[in-house]
């Protein structure tokens, strides 16, 4: 649908571009609420009232603290990577050479 | 000499052996590969060469040391150092690979204005320079101890050979050794790990089962006079906890040295997926070190509970000699243990001998010890590498090549970057041998700046287009002016006194004031003045994009992978 969008008739430049990045925009915004949530919320804000549930002798808010938060965090990276190779291809932005490998 | 000087003499020779000859190898003689290594850099490696570039001594050598002291509240660093690639991979790595430029400097003297740079310029040299004497002193620490040799003699080693390679090597020849520091480090810190895993709890995933000993060691901490292990805020309140770790995480995103490596990838796309592997290598270390000090904390505190004097491990003895661990003077028998010496505990253990020790108080064979020196010293000499090319690009080329002689070619640049390498190194040695505070308050000092200045405006330059150069010089300055003068006010730098935290922000904390505050100026001064030009709104919009523009069917467009970046534009 958004391929037909910069075809032959495109409409003014700005508008796959404005879409392009607001879904990047949105994509960011909900990966950054989790980082925040599990980072701050689960390992500080909230660390004491979790600390009263116990998981294989680890109070939760201390595992959050020191090891959840990390994997976590690793995995919104990946997200975050994958999803937006799939949108630069979706939108015709990714980097390829001549015969249209990616780079 | 004894074993355990001969196992880490020979891994330390047998490892710098191997980074010098890589740096030989990948010598180069062209600026711009000097400085960033543009092609022939595969993602994974980049990855574990930001890993190795990140991780210095205070990750390999200090942190588990600090979190088995601080317990809980030790988990500012375990999030605060991981969780700023988040922000990397999400807000600046991919868009500052697509201006593709040599400095951070560079990115904001074309964003802004040509003062701005300089500002940045200066920023980005003290920022990295109070970080390597940082690690001198740690690469110090493990030569003095291991080798038999003073400080002095260690700090000198240490520099010799990261200036020696740092100067023939360039940006590819420190890519490729990180690589192979990484690969030092990361077995040197999890063998010693698995291995005391796997002799306390039977399982040899240090990651699982440092929870099983948690009860453990709140029982018997508490017995000796310390904090419960896992109590949220016992000695931090939670305030400070948060403005810590965010501090340290902006701090993470806006040091200089961690961001020029994203210039190192081929495209965009790898610019993200690099932050992906270098997260991943890190994390490897980063969720094995709280195991690390809880192990270690509880075979310290069995092997010493209620152990007269005269019968204490051999460790002791040996660590006593370099002044870091101290029994007090009437003491029989050891019955309390502190990390600070004003608690008058029987026996006082400066932290970060910790991880080094950790082999020789868990028991284990000489080999081992000799391999976690040689990771320490990995650690150390991949860091202080990063931050020197840090220093000598932006005096070459932000100071000497853009204000002072504009005609300068190539080889007149990379020589006034070698000699800015070489004053740096000669400083730092100084530096380290007489450090100016210590070396964790040295390390706060440089990530609250990283957090108050570069931060802010970067992510301003990149998402918000109405951010004008007046606004960005206003929020840099009124960040530092908020951030420095309170760190001054609280540590003991350069001889100045310490004064009691106002409400509880400690020093490491105020960079998250100091970047709010630069955001907020930048915000409203830009408010008020004019937009900047149409041609940088242009760069703005034009960075947003992997591809210049999109591809209809089958056409190519020249402009797409923008590989060109450095040639253009910066001569």
């Amino acid at each position: 649908m958004t391929h037909s969008k910069h075809g032959e008739h495109s409409p003014p430049e700005g508008d796959w571009r404005r879409e392009y990045w607001r879904k990047n925009l949105r994509l960011m915004v909900i990966l950054l609420s989790i980082w925040f949530i599990v980072s701050f919320g689960c390992g500080i804000l909230f660390v004491e009232q979790l600390n009263k549930i116990e998981i294989a002798g680890f109070p939760l808010g201390f595992w959050f603290a020191q090891q959840g938060a990390i994997y976590t965090f690793l995995v919104l990276i990946l997200i975050y990577a994958v999803r937006m190779d799939r949108l630069d291809d979706e939108y015709g932005v990714s980097e390829r050479d001549g015969d249209g490998e990616r780079l | 000499m004894s074993e355990i000087q001969l196992w880490t003499t020979i891994f330390i020779v047998l490892s710098f052996g191997v980074y010098i000859y890589i740096a030989w190898r990948s010598r180069v003689s062209e600026t711009e590969s000097f400085y960033v290594a543009r092609h022939g850099v595969p993602t994974v490696a980049n990855g574990a060469a930001i890993a190795a570039d990140w991780m210095s001594a205070a990750s390999f050598i200090s942190m588990a040391g600090l979190i088995a002291f601080l317990g809980s509240d030790g988990s500012v660093f375990l999030m605060g150092w991981t969780g700023g690639y988040v922000l990397l991979a999400m807000l600046l790595a991919p868009y500052l690979r697509k201006w593709g430029k040599y400095t951070v400097p560079e990115f904001v003297g074309e964003r802004y204005s040509e003062g701005v740079r300089t500002l940045a310029a200066a920023a980005a040299i003290i920022i990295s320079f109070t970080y390597v004497v940082g690690q001198m002193n740690g690469g110090g620490i493990v030569f003095s101890r291991f080798l038999g040799i003073g400080l002095t003699g260690g700090v000198l080693i240490a520099a010799g050979v990261i200036f020696l390679y740092a100067v023939l090597g360039g940006m590819k020849g420190i890519t490729w050794t990180q690589v192979a520091q990484y690969t030092v480090l990361i077995i040197a810190y999890l063998i010693p790990a698995v291995a005391v895993a796997q002799q306390v709890t039977g399982l040899p995933i240090p990651q699982v089962s440092f929870g099983t000993i948690l009860d453990e060691l709140n029982a018997i901490g508490t017995q000796m006079g310390l904090e419960q292990y896992t109590e949220a805020f016992a000695q931090q309140p939670m305030i400070d906890a948060f403005l810590v770790t965010m501090a340290l995480m902006i701090g993470t995103a806006g040091l200089p040295h961690v961001i020029i490596r994203f210039y190192t990838t081929r495209t965009v796309r790898g610019s993200r997926h690099s932050a992906f592997w270098a997260l991943l290598f890190i994390s490897i270390l980063y969720t094995t070190a709280p195991a690390v000090g809880a192990f270690t904390k509880l075979n310290l505190l069995e092997g010493i509970n209620g152990t007269p004097v005269n019968q204490l491990p051999t460790w002791i003895e040996n660590w006593a000699r370099t002044g870091l661990v101290s029994i007090s003077q009437d003491t029989e028998t050891i019955n309390s243990v502190s990390d600070d010496p004003a608690d008058k505990a029987d026996m006082t253990i400066n932290t970060d001998i910790l991880v080094l020790a950790s082999p020789e108080i868990a028991g284990l064979p000489a080999p081992i010890i000799g391999l976690v020196a040689a990771g320490g010293m990995a650690a150390a000499l991949s860091t202080a590498a990063g931050l020197l090319l840090v220093i000598s690009s932006s005096v070459s080329h932000d100071f000497y090549f853009r204000r002072i002689r504009k005609t300068a070619d190539d080889n007149e640049r990379l020589l006034v970057g070698r000699i800015a390498m070489g004053l740096a190194v000669v400083v730092a040695i100084v530096a380290g041998i007489n450090p100016p505070a210590f070396v964790a308050e040295v390390v706060a000092f440089a990530f609250g700046l990283a957090a108050c200045s570069f931060f802010p405006i970067l992510v301003l330059g990149i998402f918000w287009k109405r951010c004008n150069a007046k606004g960005a010089a206003a929020g840099m300055v009124a960040g530092l002016a908020v951030t420095i003068p309170y760190m001054i006010y609280t540590l003991e730098v350069f001889g100045t006194a310490e004064n009691e935290p106002i409400l509880d922000v400690s020093p490491e904390g105020i960079g998250t004031i100091g970047a709010v505050v630069n955001f907020i100026v930048a915000i409203i001064v830009s408010k008020l003045t004019s937009h900047p030009p149409k041609h940088i709104e242009e760069m703005v919009e034009n960075i947003r994009y992997p591809a210049a523009t999109p591809r209809a069917g089958t056409r190519t467009t020249p402009g797409s992978g923008s590989a060109g970046g450095p040639e253009e534009g910066t001569s």
